[in-house]
């Protein structure tokens, strides 16, 4: 029986809970490390000390060499950072960007921006998968572009890119590639070595850290100009007193998620699938959006035909169960989701989405509850609705 | 509102009511009067059914009903209007709008407003379909 009044937390790809070790790290460094790291004296120095040695934990999970971190404060901060500063870095060489259609808002939004500004953006389309297909990207490329920036995985439908051969492309044409890993980051194995990655952006909150911390990593090399400017920190590309405590967590999120990536991909994959088949064998109508296997282990999106997304979460939110939806009704805009519409569902099938995302303290038994009330709500839905 | 950390928190306590335990919803055999109406802004649809019946001269709602494909606040004030307009003389039930919608589930937050015009237009059109067949039989 489940107890009433229990919590059943769903939206690990909106935040995580904060891992109590990372807690644990982020309260000692409060109260041991408050020092500004620029200050000469021992206060800030040791702050500073602890500042790198998080950096060179941070970089280790993704192979990178330590000063190619940047630390700030949210992947949005970050993205800016890379679309921004890369192209005004680099305009003299070329005004094209290349984008997906299925980035996040803060991608999205600073490319509409930097083409306010008199840049050229071409936004790859997507496949039903949500795939980019490579030869397209190859195709888009062109003399005067500066910059590719593809989501590493869908935050919505969980597609994996294929990131590897994206960079691969991007390097034999000169052009730098970025690529925003807000929710792959820490959760499936990246080597910005081997992916031929030049910028990659990734945040602590998405992977049980604090939030205020995120970082950019930007190989040596790269050219790219800050956006905040100040005191000079992070090598002048992010002014701003660092936020050493928040950092110390992040680190600790890494040095956990890298240590248990491996067994806890297996583990949430199997829950995945196991919900995947379960509610497509109870509930007719319904469809996985994303791809079956190129996907985060902990993403899931159905579709449900003739049902409304912010309906779902209301009713299921009644029974304790958090997860969220790509309908109009629930964004701020009254639109449907971008991604959902770039995979070619119309606005009413776009209408019945539902993300249900996994994570650390996801037990079997809570997917077993919601697979239990599930077809009910929606049922009861489809009783009011119009169509049947 | 802050006290309630739920979703639930966004909408007030008689619009969650509505939309848990809606009243009058599915659909009328031969109705005299139906309101179909779509929301341009978000896509949520709503139809309406009307069964007519007279109290001496007057007309007056007998029986309504509603089918809708949406959000919580429109199945809430879906089922608010029907609460609201059962039973009225055609006339009454006309002067029903959205802010009188709005006024009887406590509010709804400001980005869910559109909402109850929706219900407000369905009543309207299933009022004007009703008279149009009425017309119709009268000319034949």
């Amino acid at each position: 029986m489940i107890k009433r009044g229990t919590k059943y937390y769903f939206d690990y790809a909106a935040a995580t809970p904060v891992d109590p070790r990372v807690i644990q790290a982020v309260s000692f460094h409060n109260k041991n490390y408050f020092g500004n790291t620029m200050s000469l004296h021992q206060f800030g120095q040791s702050a500073k000390n602890i500042l790198e040695t998080s950096r060179a934990i941070v970089a280790g999970l993704i192979k990178a060499n330590p000063e190619e971190i940047i630390f700030t404060s949210s992947a949005t901060e970050s993205n800016n950072l890379a679309l921004k500063g890369v192209a005004e870095a680099n305009h003299k060489k070329g005004k094209h960007i290349i984008i997906s259609q299925i980035e996040h808002p803060c991608v999205m939004e600073s490319a509409e921006w930097l083409e306010s500004q008199g840049f050229e953006i071409t936004r790859l389309p997507v496949d039903k998968y949500g795939l980019v297909s490579l030869a397209a990207l190859k195709g888009a490329i062109k003399s005067d572009t500066v910059l590719v920036s593809i989501i590493h995985a869908s935050n919505e439908i969980g597609t994996i890119q294929p990131i590897r051969a994206i960079g691969k492309i991007c390097r034999a044409k000169g052009v730098y590639f970025h690529t925003d890993a807000a929710q792959s980051f820490g959760k499936v194995p990246i080597n910005v070595v081997k992916d031929n990655i030049d910028l990659l952006t990734a945040s602590a909150h998405k992977m049980y850290g604090p939030k205020g911390a995120a970082c950019l990593y930007v190989r040596k090399g790269v050219k790219i100009e800050p956006i905040l400017h100040g005191g000079g920190q992070e090598k002048g590309l992010r002014s701003s007193t660092v936020n050493v405590p928040a950092i110390a967590g992040f680190a600790k999120a890494c040095e956990i998620c890298g240590r248990e990536m491996s067994h806890e991909s297996v583990r949430l994959i199997k829950l995945r699938n196991g919900l995947i088949q379960g509610v497509l064998k109870r509930i007719p109508n319904a469809y996985l959006l994303g791809h079956t296997r190129k996907r985060l282990p902990n993403n899931i999106n159905f579709r449900f035909d003739h049902v409304e997304g912010e309906s779902m979460v209301v009713q299921l939110d009644l029974l304790g169960i958090a997860a969220s939806t790509g309908s109009a009704c629930s964004s701020a805009k009254l639109e449907p989701s971008h991604v959902l519409l770039a995979l070619g569902l119309k606005h009413e099938q776009a209408h019945g989405s539902l993300r249900i995302s996994l994570g650390r303290w996801t037990k079997k038994s809570e997917i077993d509850y919601l697979l239990k009330v599930l077809p009910g709500i929606i049922n009861k839905l489809r009783e009011i609705s119009p169509y049947k | 509102m802050t006290k309630n950390a739920s979703t639930t928190g966004l909408y007030t306590k008689k619009a969650i009511k509505c939309f848990t335990n809606p009243k009058n919803y599915g659909r009328i055999k031969n109705p005299d009067g139906i309101g179909k109406v779509g929301n341009p802004v978000c896509g949520d649809v709503m139809w309406l059914y009307l069964k007519i019946g007279k109290k001496g001269r007057k007309e007056y709602i007998e029986d309504v009903k509603f089918e809708t494909f949406g959000c919580v606040a429109a199945i809430a004030t879906s089922s608010i209007l029907t609460d609201l307009v059962k039973g009225k003389t055609l006339q009454a039930a006309l002067k029903i709008d959205n802010q009188k919608i709005v006024k009887s589930l406590g509010g709804l937050p400001p980005i869910k407003l559109h909402c109850s015009v929706l219900a407000a237009n369905a009543l309207k059109k299933a009022v004007e379909d009703y008279q149009k067949q009425k017309e119709k039989k009268k000319s034949k």
